[in-house]
């Protein structure tokens, strides 16, 4: 870096760092090294161990082997408030404030100036004006903090962090919520509080801002050190390969060579489709018998356009047809009557019912089609389950376990099994390999690539690059919640759908939120 | 923030009903009226203060009517039975008062269990401790209950302000300072506001659970004397559902029962109210008693439905500055 040719003393050094939850090692012999006014972004895909790198060096969860040093001295919180005592604080994308006290109660709680046991009201708010004044804020500090934007919430925690003295600021996606101009002015603040000598951790998932503001780049990949580099000297794709970390291995479509020569029939199409603020206007055609893929990184807007295409958030432009036919698709119960099927990322949360069995949970969607009115007999529940957990060997074949006992990859199968049994046109998979081991891994493949077979349309979302390689007959690239390419046949490789996210969007960044 | 905050709505609805009251039966509008109103809801003001401040602490407290139960019947035995004299039973039931609370308390946070359930084993321990007691009345014939009773400040009009109502006007008063004016006061809104976000602000979030329930159970036990003095009797079946008059009370006070918001003098407001529609049915002479159930429940139904009224208004805004961005 211009600004240090000698290395400043490190102030956070973190070794041989390693935490598992369970069988899942979420990191492994991490190390991470933050030096004193330096801004250092901490990168990786999801579930790359980022939020459990921070949430174990500020003692949220404990160790399992390493140490970790803060000005050359050991230092083992057990909890936040222990980290935030030895000087290491940490602002979350989700303000950890109170938004019903005011601003400056937000800024003194625990702390407040006292008088006879009483809080000097009057003192705190001058001091709470004094405090933000420094961080180019003038508010009422009176008012609710709930009152205010994000923004203004994002610099009050930063604030209270570094007046309690932090030595370490980890901003954690600070900026995901933030306007332009409330990135610039944040970006502003985190350069003043480096200057002074503070030691910043930026983790975020956009590239554009990363390069912006950071001076070194730490990148993990399944809870591993993949490398740290100087940012002025990391160029952007080789970025995005530590990210996703794979090696350009010429692996081409697989399905590219089986047979795209007959032209097939169009079962949905997009036209202009989009939502103001959530994903720019894309076009998309599916097919029957072909897999599209998305691929980005995270945050670029696959999720989003998955969410569209379901009807499970509403387009506020352009054109939606199923079969040719103009379809309105205002909730999830359009994208099912219509025959979609979306699988979203987080099954635990939005997809299995883990106290129902399986029999109950495959039925579910089929019954919510058929309506209330036409239940579906107890035979005919036990044949469907049988049916699918044959044909999709889901372990152990008992329809009558509680889906919560299955391993994750079981779990799948049997979400797809509830879509499956609605006989679906379409079928939208988030993440569908996420969580499950090896073997699963390519049986789900095997699975999806089968569907397409049998004439179903699908839209697969991935952050496994020679995953998505292997079984789409298109890719679409998003960036910067835009779809920015679409790759087809031949030209599908790992190489052209990385070059495609890492073009330099600078200028597209933020105007796909508009 | 946007529009009337819930205590100023509470206090409109509280003055047009007397206005309207007193269109209808003028006497209403006397001092002597508004002194009843104040003795014969005292004890109910008190307990209700402790309970805003277990709501805005994000919890509930479905203890206290029993504790006020138990009171009476432990007040009565030992001054009546077992000869103590009555200020050191006085400082013994609120000793124990408030080791029921703590330990409800304690037991909430040490096993993170919920509130509800919490309380509610401990209304259901310290009603049947007052069973266990004496399941008769106990009347209370002690000089100092006459001296008590008979005392009262004159007010203009011929209404009489007694020492039951002074002393719960006193703690309203004082519970409304502790919870605006004090360190503790702002946890108790930080810990109803995101209890994980107080802890990591660095509020002793067990010790302040600890002694929330602790207040609550001492103003209930308060609450008891109080009421032993009113009915100057213990008796192991009074103030059964009192719990939930009181809850009742907070929320018409504009508190949220979700907590992180809320006002003693709101829920103070709340208390006046409820007395009034009784004085109101009082008056009227042909309602049964059981009509202020119906208006109080009118009412909650009422407060809940603007409460969520506001909650949406105060979301919007901050909706609209995330979608505007660009």
């Amino acid at each position: 870096m211009e600004n240090s040719p000698d290395p400043a003393p490190s102030l956070l050094e973190v070794r041989g760092l390693s935490k598992s939850f369970g069988a899942v090692r979420a990191l492994q012999e991490v190390d991470f090294t933050l030096r004193a006014g330096e801004i250092h972004a901490l990168l990786g895909e999801n579930g790359a161990g980022k939020s459990t790198l921070i949430k174990v060096v500020t003692g949220v969860f404990p160790r399992d082997a390493g140490i970790v040093r803060l000005g050359g001295e050991e230092v083992a919180p057990r909890s936040a408030k222990a980290a935030l005592q030895a000087g290491i604080a940490t602002v979350y994308q989700e303000v950890n404030l109170l938004p019903n006290l005011s601003v400056a109660q937000n800024l003194f709680l625990d702390r407040q100036p006292m008088r006879f046991g009483i809080v000097r009201e009057g003192e705190m708010r001058r001091r709470a004006k004094a405090l933000l004044a420094d961080f180019g804020l003038d508010i009422d500090v009176s008012a609710p903090l709930g009152s205010y934007s994000v923004a203004v919430q994002h610099v009050t925690a930063i604030a209270r962090a570094v007046d309690l003295s932090a030595r370490v600021l980890i901003l954690d996606e600070p900026t995901a919520s933030l306007d332009r101009h409330e990135v610039e002015i944040l970006f502003g603040i985190m350069r003043q509080l480096a200057k002074r000598g503070i030691g910043i951790v930026f983790v975020s998932h956009f590239l554009d801002q990363v390069y912006e503001i950071s001076d070194r780049i730490t990148v993990l990949r399944n809870g591993r050190l993949v490398g740290e580099r100087e940012a002025a000297s990391l160029p952007r794709i080789e970025l995005i390969r530590m990210m996703l970390g794979r090696e350009l291995a010429e692996t081409t479509s697989a399905r590219a060579a089986a047979g795209e020569q007959m032209p097939r029939e169009i079962c949905a199409s997009f036209e202009n489709y989009g939502k103001a603020g959530y994903i720019a206007p894309f076009n998309l055609e599916l097919r029957h018998g072909e897999v599209v893929g998305l691929a980005g990184l995270l945050g670029s807007g696959r999720t989003e356009t998955a969410r569209l295409v379901f009807g499970a958030e509403r387009a506020d432009r352009g054109q939606a047809r199923v079969e040719g036919a103009p379809v309105r698709l205002q909730s999830p119960r359009d994208g099912v009557r219509h025959g979609f099927g979306y699988c979203p990322e987080e099954r635990k949360t939005d997809g299995i019912v883990a106290e129902l069995t399986v029999r109950e949970n495959i039925v579910l969607a089929l019954q919510a089609k058929r309506g209330l009115h036409r239940p579906l007999s107890r035979r005919e529940q036990d044949e469907i389950a049988r049916r699918y957990v044959k044909m999709l060997d889901i372990r152990p074949s008992d329809p009558e376990r509680p889906v919560g006992l299955l391993s994750g990859g079981n779990q799948q199968k049997v979400l797809l099994a509830r879509w499956l049994a609605t006989s679906p046109r379409l079928l939208v998979l988030d993440e569908p390999t996420r969580g499950i081991d090896v073997g699963a891994h390519a049986e789900i493949i095997r699975l999806i690539r089968g569907l397409c077979d049998d004439g179903l349309a699908l839209l697969v979302i991935s952050s496994e690059l020679d995953e998505i390689v292997t079984y789409s007959d298109r890719v679409v690239v998003l960036r910067d919640r835009a779809h920015v390419e679409e790759l087809a046949g031949e030209a599908i490789d790992v190489g052209s759908i990385l070059t495609a996210i890492a073009a330099d969007g600078a200028s597209i960044a933020h105007e796909g939120r508009a | 923030m946007k529009g009337l905050p819930p205590v100023l709505i509470t206090a409109i609805v509280l003055v047009a009903g007397f206005a309207l009251c007193a269109v209808q039966f003028p006497n209403i509008a006397s001092t002597r009226v508004v002194g009843n109103l104040l003795t014969d809801n005292a004890f109910l003001g008190i307990v209700a203060t402790g309970m805003t401040f277990v709501i805005i602490s994000g919890g509930i407290d479905l203890s206290v009517g029993s504790v006020i139960g138990f009171t009476t019947v432990f007040v009565a035995l030992a001054i009546e039975r077992w000869g103590v004299p009555p200020l050191l039973a006085f400082v013994a039931i609120l000793a124990i008062s408030a080791a029921f609370g703590a330990a409800m308390g304690a037991i909430i946070h040490v096993f993170d269990l919920p509130p509800f359930i919490v309380t509610l084993a401990g209304m259901f321990l310290a009603r049947g401790a007052s069973f266990l007691l004496s399941t008769e009345s106990v009347p209370i014939t002690a000089p100092v209950y006459s001296t008590v009773s008979d005392f009262a400040l004159r007010m203009a009009g011929g209404g009489r302000l007694t020492a039951i109502a002074i002393i719960m006007l006193v703690i309203v008063i004082g519970g409304a300072l502790l919870l605006q004016l004090t360190r503790f006061g702002a946890n108790v809104y930080a810990l109803g506001g995101n209890r994980a976000a107080a802890s990591l602000m660095g509020v002793a979030v067990g010790r302040m659970t600890v002694r929330i329930y602790m207040l609550s159970s001492v103003l209930a036990g308060i609450a008891g004397i109080v009421f032993s003095f009113y009915t100057s009797a213990g008796y192991s079946l009074s103030a059964v559902g009192v719990e939930l008059d009181t809850i009742a009370a907070v929320v018409i006070g504009g508190t949220l029962l979700t907590g992180g918001q809320g006002s003693v003098i709101g829920t103070f407001l709340g208390v006046l109210i409820q007395g009034l529609i009784q004085t109101y049915i009082n008056f009227d002479g042909t309602l049964s008693s059981w009509w202020t159930k119906i208006a109080t429940g009118v009412l909650l139904f009422a407060f809940i439905a603007l409460q969520q009224g506001l909650v949406a208004l105060a979301r919007r805004p901050a909706a609209k500055s995330v979608g505007a961005a660009s």
